[in-house]
């Protein structure tokens, strides 16, 4: 049954393989020509659909506002317009945002040097020479990476509350005075502690595969050389893996300013944190406690562009500082 | 082609999604409903409805409660497919009404109006002509207290609240680790029922505008009642429904709270050691000899302009909410007290809740206090003024001072919004 048609087909082909040769090139020629765009396909697709389609509808909505008419009930209550640039004006004026922006600021400034400082020591105690217990090590001070953020601030929020902390019992026990990190100043410390405690793992890691990439006639050359330990972390590894330093500072300072699990979460059990108390939890307050997604979008491109600004500005700095090392 | 291909595909998707939202009429010209909900237990009550109407089906979808559905179900009526009946609670239905989210049902709801008292009504009705949903339960604020503590520190249940400030002093003199309650700045809900029984009304309708008067003379009294006691520590001022908060109501550190008729249910789970220690007695008064009192939460059934059978829709929602039969169910399934005022005692409200088993009258004295409920008036952006609540008086609390200017706040931050979407709005 098979047969005939394919040995049919065959017998066509070898027939007119020299008629459609000059056909046969010319179509291979625009297939090779197409070929790159058919493999660029999936990824552009996917881009489009998922990063540059939302990424429009937000810019869309931005300059869009809701128009209400009278009490505003009813069909006719209320109509979608276009708002120009007001929802941005009224973003980059909003003294709750840039409230919010500031307390991020000071946030981040015990954030990103504690996690950085702690996974730095952290990564090269577990590369230095005769260390035992390393695979634990790693994977102890990795663990909390792996606690979803939301149970990380449950599990902290418990602990910090002083009736019903742990913590807050044996220092009573001890006649010790048990601060409540819930209010004022602390406060800070509180959140960034659960940010520290998250972050650490993670960075280490990063810089310990680069502390590991090190070729090991290095250090060796230093300690024949008559290097300590510590000179060989400070004057060698630290150098050597500024790379990767620069990489983690990039990944916490984006990290930072979009902090929003911890302060939500914090935020039910204390008068302290208000509901915009990040510019995220105001994009998030606009959207969905006022109802105004045209505001959350401005808001939101607002924030996007600040990250970008900040992350790649210092992505610059740093690889100019690398640049002129190297002509050096 | 690829890209008719495509565009086909979406829309086959787009619509089977949008079908599978949405009720619809059977072949056998059945009606189907689905209907969006969190009340525990409701789809034994719409059972109750399928057997006895065969030709209304309605299908019950669980929700997550308050504040998602609303939001949730903006999203879907903007798409086209919100569901035909949804559970709303009371402050919430101006928002869903100025979203065009809920029908308006006056026609065929004419007969329901009488089940309820008119301060329920009017919530339903937003003081238009209009209505926008069936009442189901309400939350009428009462007094709750541990009556053992009471005893124990010789104090009296307090009538007014002038008693209740001094009670509040008495106990901490008489031991100073604890206190009578404390004033939470997490739960709006709470203070805009202590607001609506001095004869607040923060948002009313007048012809073809709205006024917002939520800075206004009786709030401001309940504003500076409750900074009075906070800076003199006569009351905590940490926030409700946290692990510590818990902790004091189950140890007997806070020993009353004001709350919603719900409340045993709420102390049952924070406070499980202290059953049967507990009694319900009214709000005190402003004014000596009054029966006022307000209302921390209850909800109520909407018809969403999305529903192709409005009609069989609300007929729904008045059999769920005024039969007897409905509500008897409602109760035993759901524990929800009902709006309907022949409802609220007798039948299965004829025992008192597990927790209250020492106080055999618990109903009737709720239905009692029930019965002075002063009308709610909500406007369209009631999150927007909570979550003012939250931030300005959670700063005040934390500071024992400066009440009346988180209220200040919260009556700017409200109005502004408003004005600020093209509401027709005055202060």
């Amino acid at each position: 049954m098979n047969g005939r048609p394919d040995a049919a087909k065959a017998d066509t082909a070898d027939v007119s393989v020299a008629a459609t040769r000059t056909r046969a090139n010319r179509r291979r020629g625009t297939g090779g020509r197409g070929a790159p765009f058919g493999f660029l396909a999936p990824a552009a697709v996917l881009f489009l659909l998922f990063f540059a389609l939302p990424i429009g509808y937000a810019l869309y909505l931005s300059v869009r506002k809701v128009q209400i008419v009278g009490l505003g009930l009813g069909a006719d209550g209320r109509e979608e317009v276009w708002a120009g640039l007001a929802n941005y004006r009224r973003a980059l004026t909003d003294s709750e945002l840039l409230d919010g922006a500031f307390r991020v600021l000071g946030y981040g400034a015990i954030v990103v040097p504690v996690m950085l400082g702690l996974a730095l020591f952290f990564a090269l105690l577990l590369d230095a020479d005769r260390v035992r217990g390393r695979r634990f090590g790693r994977l102890a001070i990795f663990l909390p990476y792996a606690v979803p953020g939301v149970i990380a601030a449950l599990l902290w929020g418990f602990l910090y509350l002083p009736s019903v902390s742990p913590v807050h019992d044996v220092l009573d026990r001890l006649g010790l005075p048990a601060p409540d990190l819930l209010q004022g100043t602390p406060l800070y410390g509180a959140l960034a502690n659960i940010a520290i405690w998250g972050g650490t793992g993670f960075n280490m890691i990063v810089i310990y595969t680069a502390l590991r990439a090190i070729p090991v006639e290095v250090h060796e050359a230093a300690r024949l050389d008559g290097c300590s330990q510590f000179q060989i972390a400070l004057r060698i590894k630290i150098p050597m893996v500024l790379p990767s330093l620069v990489l983690t500072f990039f990944f916490s300072i984006i990290a930072t300013l979009q902090v929003f699990n911890e302060p939500t979460t914090l935020r039910p059990l204390t008068n302290n944190l208000s509901t915009t108390w990040s510019p995220l939890m105001k994009v998030y307050e606009d959207a969905f406690t006022g109802g105004d997604i045209h505001s959350a979008a401005a808001t939101s491109v607002v924030i996007a562009l600040v990250t970008l600004a900040l992350s790649f500005g210092f992505l610059r700095i740093a690889n100019a500082r690398n640049r002129s090392e190297e002509s050096r | 082609m690829r890209h008719r291909a495509i565009a086909v595909g979406t829309a086959a998707l787009l619509a089977a999604t949008t079908l599978a939202g949405c009720g619809s009429a059977g072949d056998d010209g059945t009606v189907h409903l689905t209907y969006w909900a969190w009340a525990p237990g409701m789809e034994e009550v719409v059972e109750l409805w399928n057997e006895a109407n065969p030709e209304i089906q309605v299908t019950v979808k669980k929700q997550a409660s308050g504040d998602d559905l609303v939001t949730k179900t903006i999203t879907a009526a903007r798409a086209g497919n919100a569901p035909d009946l949804l559970q709303a609670e009371y402050q919430a239905l101006p928002t869903l009404a100025s979203n065009n989210v809920l029908a308006d049902i006056a026609e065929e709801t004419a007969t329901a109006e009488a089940a309820f008292t008119p301060a329920i009504w009017r919530q339903v009705t937003l003081g238009t002509d209009a209505v926008y949903a069936i009442p189901q339960d309400s939350g009428p604020l009462m007094f709750f207290y541990r009556a053992d503590l009471f005893e124990e520190y010789g104090l009296t249940v307090p009538t007014t609240w002038d008693e209740f400030a001094e009670t509040a002093r008495e106990l901490r003199d008489a031991a100073p680790e604890l206190r009578l309650t404390t004033f939470s700045a997490n739960d709006a809900g709470l203070f805009a029922g202590l607001a609506q029984q001095a004869g607040a009304q923060w948002w009313t309708t007048e012809v073809d505008r709205w006024r917002v008067a939520i800075d206004d003379e009786p709030t401001r009294r309940v504003a500076e009642f409750w900074e009075g006691l906070v800076a003199e520590d006569l009351v905590d001022n940490q926030p409700m429904y946290t692990p510590a908060w818990n902790q004091a109501l189950n140890e007997g550190q806070q020993i009353a709270w004001v709350s919603g008729v719900w409340a045993p249910g709420t102390l049952a789970t924070a406070a499980p050691d202290t059953a049967g220690r507990w009694e319900m007695a009214p709000l005190p008064q402003w004014e000596a000899g009054e029966n006022a009192t307000g209302s921390w939460g209850g909800s109520s059934t909407g018809v969403t302009v999305d529903s192709d059978h409005p009609a069989a829709a609300a007929e729904f929602a008045t059999w769920l909410n005024t039969d007897p039969e409905a509500l008897t169910a409602l109760v035993a399934a759901s524990g929800v007290y009902p709006a309907a005022s022949a409802a609220q005692s007798g039948g299965a409200l004829s025992e008192p809740p597990e927790f209250f088993a020492n106080q055999p009258d618990f109903y009737e004295t709720a239905a009692s206090i029930a019965a002075g409920t002063a009308p709610a008036a909500w406007g369209p952006n009631v999150t927007v003024a909570y979550s003012a609540f939250n931030n300005a008086f959670g700063q005040a609390a934390g500071r024992r001072a400066g009440f009346g200017e988180a209220l200040a706040t919260m009556q700017r931050t409200a109005f502004e919004d408003m004005d600020r979407l093209g509401f027709e709005v005055v202060q």
